[in-house]
């Protein structure tokens, strides 16, 4: 059993009061909050180490290259990659997935097909909108069932030779459906195609490991793992990424540049042109630390609980329908009340230190499919207690009241 | 008929005597409940304000002079201030409305809901009735 008290002490900003109470934070699927050690560490890079990174041959460079690359190595036994340089860092999950659709631009023609679902996140739509309009390829949809997981029937149906990459998110961010990408992956690959999974809402949730998981290509965010933001993760799988074009062009990306013809560095700096987020990278290991040291699977047990209790006292209050019901769920509770909207719930909560998401969640497809126009979304990280869901539960019932 | 500054001025009479933000939305979707219906042929796409979080469906006719508004919205608290926002420029004309000075906003303490960044709709509606007040100035 984790100590929450003694987690929610290294949470800064849980003390805090807004709008005169106490925050009640619930919206961590938006971003999480970060720890005491990923604060100091961002600080202290800048206190203390403050040097471009693969560049310089004084110390301070050398140190700051050193714990750059340190960041590369826990991501990758984090994830249980291959190699370390299959780890390329990114500004996100959305600038992840928008590299390899850049990529594959050139990589597909006319009756290649791509294969996304009905779930996903608009960072996962219109990147792959834009190479479809560009190469020529079609864009096809695997649609969902009404308790919020795929319609895996008729993924089995769009799935053929022409599939050349199935995008797909690992948890759904506006429904808390957990996707079975084990049993996906394995039917991709015997139908030749590769597959980009979009772990933003997983990678704090789920333990992964890329040798087994099989998938091509795993992005995800650092700041929805309490860690900072602006650093991602693309991991792709060596031979992939080698296939892949290089992104942007700029310096740290070239062995050799001339007029004539320039030449790309190896993986991973051929996708990393330009200074990085250094202190965000740096910062980045303190946040997989921090979810190691606790192991995620207790993260995982200590989540699903609150989830248990949140869905059972949400649904006593009259009128409350709940979106994503499937028994695979990650800590999302996506929901409306008869008759209200979204927005006017999430304000009167808001007035009551209560921080939720309301609106359409970037998903614009799956609101079009319940034909809503959004929920209210509550997400739950580690360090929320049961008090803070009893109060959550408490102020929802008061906006009831008030705008009933 | 009253001016657009006597109207401002009448309002933000009427929010001091709130004591606290709960009184004040609780007036706000009473005001939101009692606005007066848009006719349901001018609720079309073309109407329609569209925010992040709620939309705004806002109509615009000209008689006499001066602008009648219409309007309505799917969030209650919006359709409140929807609702202030119409009584404040509905019926003045087009060159009142277009220089409109909307203060009180601030001084009612409703700022943070005509903040671009709530994407309710209620920024780009005050834009749009000026637009519309713009259209008429001869």
């Amino acid at each position: 059993m984790l100590d929450i008290n003694k987690i929610r002490d290294q949470f800064p900003i849980l003390n805090r009061k807004v709008n005169g109470e106490k925050l009640t934070y619930l919206d961590n699927g938006a971003t999480s909050q970060k720890p005491q050690s990923v604060i100091d560490a961002i600080n202290n890079y800048y206190k203390e180490e403050n040097s471009n990174v693969h560049r310089g041959i004084h110390l301070l460079s050398e140190r700051a290259t050193d714990k750059f690359e340190q960041t590369r190595i826990a991501v990758q036994l984090f994830i249980g990659a291959k190699h370390n340089h299959e780890i390329i860092f990114t500004k996100g999950t959305t600038d992840s997935i928008n590299l390899v659709a850049n990529g594959f631009r050139s990589l597909l023609k006319e009756g290649n097909e791509i294969l996304i679902s009905e779930l996903e996140h608009h960072s996962n739509i219109v990147p792959w909108q834009m190479c479809c309009d560009i190469s020529g390829a079609t864009l096809k949809v695997i649609p969902i069932l009404d308790n919020g997981e795929l319609n895996m029937a008729e993924f089995e149906k769009l799935l053929s030779e022409n599939t050349k990459l199935v995008a797909l998110s690992h948890v759904s961010n506006s429904l808390g459906t957990i996707n079975p990408i084990e049993e996906i992956i394995d039917k991709c690959h015997r139908a030749g195609a590769k597959v980009l999974i979009d772990g933003a809402q997983a990678a704090s949730y789920i333990p992964l490991n890329m040798q087994d998981l099989d998938a091509d290509f795993y992005c995800f965010s650092a700041h929805k793992m309490y860690g900072p933001t602006g650093v991602g993760v693309l991991y792709g799988k060596e031979e992939c990424l080698n296939k892949l074009p290089p992104y942007q062009g700029g310096g740290e990306m070239i062995k050799e540049v001339s007029f004539e013809k320039t030449t790309y560095a190896d993986l991973p700096h051929k996708f990393e042109a330009g200074t990085p987020n250094i202190a965000g990278v740096i910062a980045f290991k303190n946040a997989i630390d921090f979810i190691s040291e606790l192991g995620i699977e207790n993260i995982a047990k200590h989540v699903k609980y609150l989830l248990k209790y949140t869905t059972s006292e949400i649904l006593k209050i009259e009128g409350v329908k709940i979106y994503g019901t499937s028994e695979r769920k990650s800590g999302i509770i996506s929901f409306n009340i008869k008759e209200l909207h979204p927005y006017d719930i999430g304000m009167i909560l808001d007035k009551l230190g209560v921080a939720i998401r309301t609106g359409h969640h970037c998903t614009q497809p799956v609101m079009n499919y319940y034909k809503i126009p959004g929920t209210a979304r509550i997400s739950i990280a580690v360090y929320n207690t049961i008090k803070e869901i009893d109060i959550c539960i408490k102020s929802i019932k008061k906006a009831k009241m008030m705008l009933s | 008929m009253e001016t657009i500054k006597d109207i401002q001025e009448e309002i933000i009479e009427e929010f001091e005597i709130f004591d606290d933000w709960m009184q004040k939305y609780e007036y706000l979707i009473d005001l939101g409940k009692e606005l007066a219906p848009i006719d349901k042929k001018y609720k079309t796409e073309d109407n329609l304000i569209k925010g992040c979080q709620s939309r705004v469906w806002l109509h615009a006719e000209y008689t006499d002079g001066r602008i009648i508004y219409t309007a309505d919205s799917d969030a209650i608290m919006t359709k409140g201030i929807v609702a202030i926002l119409i009584n404040v420029l509905s019926g003045q004309t087009p060159s009142e409305i277009s220089t409109a000075k909307l203060d009180f906003i601030n001084e009612i303490g409703l700022k943070e809901q005509l903040s671009p960044t709530r994407a309710n709709g209620l920024v780009s509606m005050i834009k749009q009735m000026k637009l519309y007040a713009l259209a008429y100035i001869k």
